[in-house]
């Protein structure tokens, strides 16, 4: 017991056991403060010298060395953007003293207005004075040869090469692939772009941006010892740079630009799709712009012309755009009926030119009526009275459900930036939305694809793809492989079955009945009928003014007042190779606006690709 | 609270010179820093950085009025403030340059980080004061402690900020290795340290891998880390003897230097005022950790001295690892020169921490 209280005792240390522990404290101290003076010492005394000459000159500084930006190509394996060299006059602001005197001299050289040159000299203002300022960007090689001459005239002056985006068919595909711009001061700050620096140029849109960071490689630079006058002595050390992947779309580029010859002088949007596997082969939204202007450097003048224009050219209505599905939507109504068994092969019903519903008389598009219609006739010749009756039976909430279980009114989730959603209506979005109670004519419009219900052409493209292909519904594709410089594929993309249309393939198959007789059979897409190569699709009128008051479809008004011309379709009509949605905007009639493109698409694809 | 005659009989005149000193010297660096090379619109750091001097003097002079004893019982909840803070970070806190350290309250800007290292120092002061034995502590004891100091270093690693990280790591050890460990136990965790370095070196990314290595060798970054410790060795080596003079430092004013009114501040004063700046600098950090030692030997009880202990370590990382860094002999880590360094967090945790120095020191006779 007495043993155990003094081993305790013995054990706990008291204040002084701890304070005898502390001289290796001090020693520790004493000896890291050692090492410090012994390091100042040799900096500062042995080493100064080489270190006050290092220092006067300034002559260490970091030479950025940009990546090449990762190459686009379409699916064919032909280069649709590149980059081409370019140069730059840059001037370092600690070199060229006098600077005004430099101003005057370039401007001499080269013709070029000195206040341009200054008013891109004050932006770099609180940049380190050592950093070059690009003054005159992208000069052609007279200039470049003058300037190369008069060098020693020219202290702190420095020709910078840098490559420059280029889009070797301008204006195609131009709201696909995007464009470049200068990195904005927000977009700095953002964070998204790490490793960025002021003046660097970034994808602004479509694949350029929504791959940005796959394309634009890593950055190298030189560390380099210059003289007095800025001139590179020697590198003393490098970190190469790394160039971006290089990127594959889907899209068929010889394709693309035939779809876009037919759009010459229309406003509007196509969508060609694979629908075997969901990949984008054209993608058209027009009037297009001029993306190397973007690259070059855009004047305010052509900026607000371009956002101005009531044809909306920097939109991509092939995905930003939404319009009333009209006439087309009648290929879901059909469906839903169908399968919810409100119709079946054998229902027919007579159509007199209207339909008496409440105390109003809603119009079938042919006043003169169809007579009796079954579902096939139907859909061959659009009847409105046919499908307003089936929606009366199906109702707007039914609707919507097969509508939204087909993917219409809601986004894809293909690569790009900023696609619309569109609508699909149902009671309790009507009541949120206006605080009113869904009126139940309201659903006979919206069985006929008018009323509230807004679709993108993509969205439409794939629907009807998935009509065609038996019911698979794809997420659409741009890109088929990333590619790293090293030529490793780093990104492969595989088909992406994101859901199945909500019908039986029995009724799925009276639908593409009735959608090869639109075209083969005397329906209302007749025009385009072809011996060689059946196509099945369906017309589309959108009405951009109510019916009630214009008083017929082809209403003599003004130009904005016509309606929407859409043709969705596919081809071959048993095993489809394609799919296609075409919306020409005030192009009056499906049928002889939308349909002629889309059968030209279709020809286009299906005679390049026969073996 | 009376103000006890002996607390000013026993009045700690020495280090408050000392402190009073190196601020000065701080400031007058400070003022250098910000307004070399024409005005960038950096002097409002040199104002802003008086405030927190005062803010921190005021701090520091509460502080040593109470009896550090008390802090004994109150160590948890000063802890777990500091923990709930760095949580607020993490939740609500500002993110600058990739990293959430900083809490934004009204005016003022904190860096909760900063004032974890008092709390940790605080906390095992007292575990350790009561937990003690001869014969060192054994892994299994040392569970506890090591247990504590993980909660705020896990939360500050998420934000990152590996010098602040570093540090409470550092200080905890140092104090840890003051009470003792068992001999036995400490080649245990000397192994144990090695084998989960090597072992975790194969589960990182070829990206980390380069990003530890970029860190233990600047030099493997040419253009980034490593150019930064060229131009700050360029500075300093340039100062030589008795340095360009006051406010003639030519790198500064390019700002060829990053941070140089942070973290690379060190670089201002070699430039400028050479290697007679530099020693004097280093002597007066020298006087301080020793003052801080001393404190800590003629402190009454155990947990007195290992508050001193600990507070004195944290000088002595941050005055180690910052010169180390910017004179190449260190990673590149971000870490302030205590009193020096502009930033309010850092200079008012510092002025805390004299606070407890001197709380101790002037008790040092006190039996109650």
């Amino acid at each position: 017991m007495a043993e155990q209280i003094v081993n305790t005792y013995l054990n706990t240390p008291d204040n002084d056991w701890y304070k005898a522990r502390l001289s290796g404290l001090v020693f520790a101290v004493l000896a890291a403060c050692f090492m410090l003076f012994i390091r100042m010492f040799h900096l500062q005394i042995i080493e100064g010298e080489e270190f006050r000459r290092l220092s006067e000159s300034n002559c260490i500084r970091i030479q950025n060395i940009d990546p090449p930006r990762g190459l686009i190509y379409d699916s064919k394996g032909e280069l649709i953007v590149d980059n081409r060299p370019s140069f730059n006059v840059c001037i370092t602001p600690k070199d060229a003293k006098p600077i005004e005197e430099t101003f005057n001299r370039l401007a001499a050289l080269t013709r070029a207005p000195v206040s341009d040159m200054e008013e891109r000299f004050k932006k770099q203002k609180g940049m380190p004075s050592y950093n070059p300022v690009v003054v005159l960007p992208d000069v052609d090689r007279d200039i470049l040869g003058v300037i190369e001459a008069r060098r020693f005239d020219l202290p702190g002056v420095s020709i910078q090469v840098k490559p420059l985006r280029h889009y070797v068919h301008n204006g195609s595909a131009a709201h696909l692939l995007g464009y470049l711009g200068e990195i904005s001061q927000k977009e700095m700050d953002s964070g998204k772009y790490p490793g960025s620096l002021r003046g660097d140029s970034i994808g602004k849109n479509g694949i350029e941006k929504k791959f940005e960071m796959k394309l634009r490689g890593i950055r190298g630079g030189r560390q380099v010892e210059v003289d007095a006058r800025g001139r590179l002595v020697r590198v003393l050390r490098t970190v190469e740079e790394k160039p971006g992947n290089t990127i594959y779309l889907t899209i068929d580029q010889q394709l693309q630009m035939a779809a876009e010859a037919l759009f010459q002088g229309n406003v509007g949007a196509a969508v060609a799709m694979d629908p075997d596997n969901g990949n984008i082969l054209a993608m058209v939204s027009s009037p297009t712009f001029d993306q190397n202007e973007f690259v070059a450097g855009l004047s305010h003048q052509t900026w607000n012309a371009l956002i101005n224009n009531p044809q909306r050219p920097m939109e991509n209505k092939a995905l930003q755009g939404t319009y009333p599905p009209a006439s087309t939507y009648k290929i879901l109504t059909a469906m839903a009926g169908l399968e919810e068994g409100v119709i079946d092969e054998h229902t027919t019903m007579v159509c007199n030119g209207y339909y008496r519903y409440g105390n109003r008389s809603y119009k079938c598009w042919r006043p003169d009526g169809h007579g009796s219609v079954d579902i096939y006739r139907a859909l061959a010749h659009s009847c409105d009275v046919y499908f307003y009756q089936v929606g009366q039976r199906l109702g707007v909430d039914k609707l919507s459900f097969y509508a939204r279980s087909s993917g219409l009114g809601s986004r894809t989730g293909i690569d790009l930036d900023n696609e619309a959603s569109g609508i699909i209506p149902t009671a309790e979005w009507k009541k949120q939305r206006t605080g009113d109670v869904w009126q139940r004519g309201e659903t006979l419009s919206i069985a006929i694809g008018q009323g509230f219900n807004l679709v993108t052409p993509l969205q439409m493209a794939c629907f009807v793809s998935a009509v065609g292909n038996g019911g698979k519904r794809f997420k659409p594709q741009l890109i088929q492989k990333v590619v790293d410089p090293d030529g490793d594929v780093v990104k492969l993309t595989q088909p992406e079955l994101v859901g199945k249309l909500p019908v039986h393939l029995t009724h799925l198959n009276m639908v593409r009945k009735g959608l090869w007789q639109v075209v083969n059979a005397g329906g209302t897409g007749s025009l385009i009928r072809m011996k060689s190569l059946e196509i099945s699709g369906k017309t589309g009128t959108a009405q951009v003014i109510s019916r009630a008051r214009g008083d017929a479809e082809t209403s003599a008004g003004p130009a904005h007042w016509k309606p929407h011309a859409w043709f969705v379709a596919y081809a071959p009509a048993e095993s489809p190779k394609i799919a296609v949605a075409v919306i020409v905007e005030h192009g009056e009639h499906g049928g002889s606006a939308a349909a002629p493109i889309a059968r030209d698409i279709i020809k286009h694809y299906l005679k390049e690709t026969k073996p | 609270m009376m103000i006890d005659r002996r607390l000013i009989e026993n009045f700690d005149w020495g280090l408050a010179g000392i402190t009073l000193a190196i601020g000065t010297v701080g400031l007058i660096i400070l003022y250098s820093a910000v307004n070399a090379g024409g005005s960038t619109g950096q002097e409002m750091f040199y104002y802003k950085q008086m405030v927190w001097f005062g803010g921190g003097f005021f701090l520091m002079f509460m502080i040593l009025m109470v009896n550090y004893k008390d802090l004994e019982q109150w160590a948890p909840g000063i802890f777990f403030f500091c923990v709930f803070l760095l949580v607020a970070v993490l939740l609500v806190g500002r993110v600058v340059g990739g990293s959430r350290r900083w809490l934004v309250l009204g005016p003022v800007t904190i860096q909760p980080s900063e004032f974890v290292k008092i709390g940790t120092i605080i906390i095992l002061s007292r575990f350790y004061a009561r937990n003690t034995s001869r014969r060192g502590f054994t892994l299994r004891e040392l569970l506890r402690p090591a247990g504590i100091m993980m909660l705020p270093l896990i939360l500050i690693l998420r934000q990152p900020d590996l010098g602040t990280a570093m540090l409470v790591v550092l200080i905890s050890a140092s104090m840890t290795l003051f009470v003792g460990i068992e001999r036995r136990s400490l080649v245990y965790l000397f192994f144990l340290g090695a084998v989960v370095c090597c072992s975790g070196w194969f589960f990182l990314h070829d990206y980390q891998q380069e990003r530890v290595l970029t860190f233990l060798n600047p030099d493997r970054d040419p253009l980034g880390a490593g150019y930064h410790i060229i131009q700050s060795k360029i500075a300093i080596g340039s100062g030589m003897a008795v340095g360009k003079g006051y406010l003639k430092g030519t790198q500064n004013a390019l700002s060829f230097l990053p941070e140089h009114h942070t973290d690379f501040i060190m670089c201002v004063l070699a430039e400028e005022w050479g290697f007679v700046g530099t020693v004097f600098v280093l002597g007066l950090y020298a006087l301080l950790l020793i003052w801080g030692l001393n404190i800590a030997h003629k402190a009454r009880d155990t947990f007195g001295t290992l508050i001193a202990v600990g507070v004195t370590s944290m000088f002595f990382w941050g005055i180690f690892i910052n010169m180390g860094m910017v004179m190449g002999l260190m990673p590149v880590v971000g870490v302030p020169l205590p009193l020096i360094s502009y930033g309010g967090s850092s200079v008012v945790t510092t002025l805390i921490g004299m606070g407890l120095l001197m709380s101790v020191s002037i008790r040092r006779f006190i039996k109650e």
